[in-house]
């Protein structure tokens, strides 16, 4: 008989899951303020491949990869989460508007969706940037501008699906204003799908983050950012320094995996149904 | 179904005339003056060049007004001068759109059929060994920096077994002339690989998934009754059934086709559009960059507008839906 693994079942699994990969994620978190700048000063020990005490290797100016990896992460998480925020707060304002200010501003809001679509987003963000003049500011505008269009859709279609039912209707004939059902019925409601849409949203974030550094744009080269170490390290491949590359960029993937399991799991956790898919 | 393509074409129409609205505003709303963002530090401009600029924006003139004018002179295929190669824009464009395009094209066609073969194995073996490996490979891609994955596989065929040269498209130092057509595929293999094994997962996943769905069906089920074998099964109804979706899902992908050949350009110093648009944006070359944000939209809008046509009116079913 399965009584045996009573008490132990699939959610769970996914629960630890998910708890495992926040927990590692924090760990990063931590140690990118725990680790000390000391270990970004320059020294003699130059191009040391990794080893016990320099887990990632030096680079070629004696600093600890490991530590400006951590540092570079953290840069990344903060960028990531900022940007995410205000591109689901975006997706939030656009996709009810488009629900409940009927059908112009419906097809006005999903033409601006397409347009958002279309353009290749790494291109418009390079635009903003540069406009924006560059820095942090420019990368979380430029960010936060272009991945809202997908959760605003599915906004759009969640509070389509709630505002014709029965106890917002009730609601609305008690005589409550606008502003209060969209807060006390809508919201909630669509919560789930917007706690989800923005944990799937993370590991994009994360990326276009990586690589519009990566081109040179936003942040000083003095930065301890993911993109900018690698395309540093980019100059020092052909003398065989693969750890610069490697290192680096094999973490920044296991954070993305990370993040995009978080989301997945919670997912799951939250529509039982979707499991089987 | 004449009508519906219309209907697209002239949505795609507006999308154009908004983005050039867009990219105006955002550049107007800028703190920066454009005419001097078109000099740049440049103190060598004449005084007649800056007459010029101040012209083909119409600094004098209200917002409205200097759109349309700026608007006028795209549409008659004037974007302006680059300040880096002192050239027209549209000339630079297309010199390295051609370039670009192999890459993508390659690249496009490679991902397409490796991504669909790949969705096919995994439906077909679902749950076994072969599709965990294919879904587990395809997850792990879409978390993966392009620009890392080129990096790595710089070290390893480039650097490591020197199979191929490190980067740029045609050997240095050798006359245009002179390029032979096998240097130039050496020279292209790695970046189009590059962009490649990173367009598979996302044709692999969906293919995959429309795959279960078709082989659940009771046609399927009739068809296995009939005793069909598994290769039948396919020729016979899976592949009719999940080409299109593929196809169409492989035009919508122009947009990250882009970005992620802008990256792959710059990792191995290959000179294309997405490498130009980059040099453009570091060095404040605001024509070039703008005139390359706008071909490369109509060229995604174009990509998506194949894909909506595809999904709608090519397949019969939809043909009443539209």
């Amino acid at each position: 008989m399965l009584s045996v693994q009573e008490g132990w079942n699939v959610r769970k699994t996914m629960l630890l899951l998910a708890a495992s990969s926040a927990a590692f994620l924090l760990l990063l978190l931590f140690l990118g303020f725990w680790l000390s700048n000391d270990n970004l000063r320059l020294s003699v020990a130059r191009n040391l491949p990794p080893s016990w005490e320099h887990p990632f290797g030096t680079d070629w100016l004696g600093r600890d990869m490991f530590t400006r990896t951590i540092k570079g992460l953290r840069l990344s998480l903060s960028v990531g989460a900022l940007a995410s925020v205000i591109s689901v707060v975006v997706a939030i304002v656009m996709g009810t508007c488009a629900a409940v200010f009927g059908k112009a501003a419906d097809a006005v809001i999903s033409w601006i969706i397409d347009l958002f679509i279309g353009m290749p987003h790494l291109v418009f963000m390079i635009l903003i940037c540069f406009i924006a003049g560059g820095g942090i500011y420019g990368i979380v505008l430029g960010i936060s501008l272009t991945h809202w269009t997908a959760l605003a859709r599915v906004v759009r279609s969640e509070v389509l699906q709630v505002k014709n039912a029965e106890y917002i209707q009730i609601s609305r004939s008690c005589g409550k204003s606008a502003w209060y059902i969209a807060r006390r019925h809508i919201w909630p409601a669509i919560f789930p799908q917007i706690l989800i849409g923005f944990l799937l949203m993370f590991p994009h974030v994360i990326l276009h983050e990586a690589a519009l550094t990566f081109l040179g744009f936003g942040l000083s080269p003095q930065t301890p950012a993911i993109g900018i170490i690698l395309s540093e390290a980019m100059s020092h491949i052909s003398t065989g320094k693969w750890w610069l590359v490697v290192f680096p960029g094999l973490l920044l993937v296991v954070v993305i995996k990370s993040f995009d399991s978080i989301g997945e799991r919670i997912r799951i956790l939250l529509e039982p149904a979707s499991s089987h898919e | 179904m004449a009508k519906s393509i219309a209907i697209r074409l002239v949505r795609v129409a507006t999308l154009l005339i908004g983005l050039s609205i867009l990219t105006f505003s955002l550049i107007h709303l800028s703190p920066m003056d454009p005419v001097n963002a078109y000099i740049g530090g440049d103190t060598s401009a004449s005084p007649e060049q800056i007459e010029k600029f101040k012209q083909y924006w119409g600094v004098d003139k209200s917002p409205v007004e200097q759109y349309l004018s700026w608007a006028g002179s795209l549409l008659q295929g004037n974007f302006g001068t680059s300040l880096l190669y002192r050239s027209p824009v549209l000339d630079i464009i297309q010199s390295r759109f051609l370039t670009s395009l192999a890459l993508m094209g390659a690249a496009w066609l490679l991902s397409g059929g490796i991504g669909y073969s790949l969705g096919v194995i995994a439906a077909v073996h679902r749950g076994k060994l072969i599709d965990r490996i294919i879904k587990w490979y395809s997850y792990t891609l879409v978390s993966t920096p392009i620009f890392w994955m080129g990096l790595i596989l710089l070290i390893v065929f480039a650097v490591w077994l020197k199979w191929f040269p490190v980067g740029l498209a045609v050997p240095a130092g050798v006359l245009e002339s002179e390029v032979r057509f096998i240097d130039r595929v050496h020279h292209f293999a790695l970046p189009a690989l590059t962009l490649s094994i990173l367009g598979v997962a996302n044709v692999a996943m969906h293919t995959r998934e429309k795959m279960i769905d078709i082989l659940n069906s009771e046609y399927i089920v009739f068809a296995k009754a009939r005793g069909e074998s598994k290769w039948q099964i396919f020729k016979n109804h899976g592949f009719r059934n999940s080409i299109l979706p593929a196809i169409s899902l492989q035009f919508a992908y122009f947009g990250e086709l882009f970005g992620g050949s802008m990256l792959a350009e710059q990792v191995f110093a290959y000179p294309g559009l997405g490498s130009t648009l980059t040099t453009a944006g570091l060095k404040g070359d605001l024509p070039l960059m703008v005139g390359i944000i706008l071909v490369s939209s109509l060229f995604v809008f174009a990509g998506n507008l194949i894909a909506d046509i595809l999904n709608k009116v090519v397949d019969p079913r939809m043909k009443g839906a539209v």
